[in-house]
């Protein structure tokens, strides 16, 4: 491959990067030459890898993440690894070990999280496009906080191999970009399958946006515009979605029941996850060393005591009480049913309706500090969770503006309509450009 | 309810490490999280989840793999080409 380089010095005034490759070497592809940010939980070979975590500080991996091999074989620079909370546990990117994010928008607020410092890198013109990871929401907060597109692909399009595990049955790699285009541009080189992660599809992504909704069917659930949520992001979201009627989609009242038990569901699934996942981080075999001359329990205890932030021991205590002896019934298995019945529901939804249509986020972004007990945070997440219990493809799309704020337009589809998702956000962004 | 003594236990069954002095602080907030989660108490039925996944076999074939140097450069205590860690017993 023949390569360039690509020299990348930014200034960063919103903490957006943990790690910048000065000199990003490039080939030739459907990227080429273009500065593209990797999340800092997605492996990258020879570049310092810690998902803002002090657990992995120092460690630099030996290979690449499925989607990170892709994007070099397309021929993107890779300039730099961005900031995120913790292992992706957050929603503002303030549980960072390595110091909050700030907002390229008004920088007295938060970028959103978990992919905090992708969306900054992004909407602060630092790059073209980056890679995020949704676990919750984790792509579509942060792109609608700071007023860029953001999609969580299908679960099973794009390999998680590499992709350092929080809550392997909800995540996802995805395209982070200024437009649609760019958007659909990055998902064209990460989607595909990929022996190393038996949960992906041969479903490849080789669509160009098209800007057409004639005749879409798009169900606009009432729990999306219920309590909590800011009647001033209900009032630009509803305008949005007037909008798509004007370009010819018809819209139709529904209703998703099982919202009332998502969010809790998505809680226990997921630190029950991150219990098992982040048991592997132990000062053996990467990040800060474990005392050897100490026995195995006390030398474990002492590294991630001081390794792991707050957020992250509660996640790790909360799934582990949750699966323990005597409360896996209450917990773990009702979630699952919980989990189903959110399934359920949206492809009942999805019988009738093409698409479904709601805001991205409750609120616009919060100042920092705003949400500093984590119950609240959590809530803040019903409007994402949803999708990735149920698996389906869901972009957040900027629609306009409270308080100065951007705010997001959330369009979800059917599994594997990833294509749809895209064409009506596109369709959208064309007609307000 | 969790009390204090729960946590302390379940930090210990997760080997997190914690400081007494935070120990209320976690207290309170299992308390008000888990009282959240108990909204799943009403959820119906508790049937077991199967998915339309199927078993992906493969032959165990030996395949390349990362040469040892560069999978032992993360590890900070090594001798002899293994990883030395803390003795369990």
């Amino acid at each position: 491959m023949e390569a360039h380089e690509l020299s990348f010095e930014p200034d960063d005034p919103y903490n957006a990067f943990l790690a910048v490759c000065k000199k990003a070497s490039y080939g030739k592809g459907k990227l080429a030459g273009i500065a593209v940010a990797v999340k800092d939980n997605i492996s990258t070979r020879g570049i310092e890898t810690t998902c803002a975590s002090k657990i992995l500080k120092g460690y630099v991996p030996p290979y690449d993440a499925h989607a990170v091999e892709l994007l070099r074989q397309s021929g993107a620079a890779i300039v730099g690894k961005t900031n995120m909370d913790e292992f992706g546990m957050g929603t503002t990117t303030e549980n960072s070990a390595f110091g909050p994010t700030l907002n390229p928008c008004d920088t007295s607020r938060v970028p959103g999280g978990s992919s905090g410092g992708s969306a900054a890198a992004v909407a602060g013109n630092m790059v073209r496009m980056a890679l995020g990871t949704d676990t919750g929401g984790s792509i579509r907060c942060p792109a609608a906080f700071c007023g860029i597109v953001g999609l969580k692909p299908t679960y099973g399009r794009v390999s998680r191999y590499g992709l350092i595990a929080y809550a392997n049955s909800l995540e996802q790699i995805g395209p982070m970009g200024r437009n649609v285009s760019d958007v659909s541009t990055l998902l064209q080189v990460i989607a595909g399958k990929d022996r190393r992660d038996s949960t992906t599809y041969d479903r490849p992504y080789t669509h160009t946006p098209v800007a057409d909704v004639k005749g879409l069917k798009i169900g606009i659930p009432q729990e999306y515009f219920g309590e909590g949520v800011d009647p001033k992001v209900a009032g630009v979201v509803k305008t949005a979605i007037s909008r798509l009627k004007e370009l010819g989609a018809t819209t139709v009242p529904c209703s998703v029941p099982s919202m009332k038990f998502a969010l809790a569901a998505y809680y226990v699934t997921c630190t029950c996850e991150a219990s098992s996942n982040l048991a592997r981080f132990d000062g053996v075999r990467y990040g800060p060393a474990a005392d050897i001359k100490k026995s195995w329990h006390d030398a474990y205890r002492e590294v991630r005591r001081a390794g792991f932030g707050a957020e992250v021991r509660r996640r790790i205590m909360l799934g582990t009480f949750a699966l323990s002896s005597g409360y896996y019934g209450k917990y773990y298995s009702k979630a699952q049913v919980a989990r189903e019945n959110v399934k359920a529901d949206f492809a009942r939804l999805f019988s009738d309706v093409d698409l479904i249509a709601g805001p991205t986020m409750p609120t616009i972004a919060f100042r920092l500090k705003e949400k500093s007990d984590p119950l609240s945070m959590y809530l803040s997440d019903i409007l994402t969770v949803p999708a990735n219990l149920a698996g389906i493809p869901a972009i957040s799309v900027p629609c306009g503006k409270v308080d100065s704020m951007p705010v997001g337009l959330q369009i979800m589809g059917r599994p594997f309509e990833d294509e749809r998702v895209i064409d009506t956000a596109y369709a959208y962004e064309q007609a307000v450009r | 309810m969790v009390t204090e003594k729960d946590v302390e236990h379940i930090a210990e069954l997760a080997d997190i490490g914690i400081n007494t002095d935070e120990m209320g602080t976690f207290t309170h907030q299992f308390n008000a999280i888990l009282n959240y989660f108990d909204v799943l108490d009403q959820v119906n039925g508790d049937t077991t989840v199967t998915r339309d996944l199927t078993n992906i076999m493969r032959e165990d074939v030996v395949e390349p793999s990362l040469p040892r140097d560069e999978v032992l450069r993360n590890a900070a205590a090594q001798e002899d080409g293994f990883i030395k860690a803390p003795r369990v017993m």
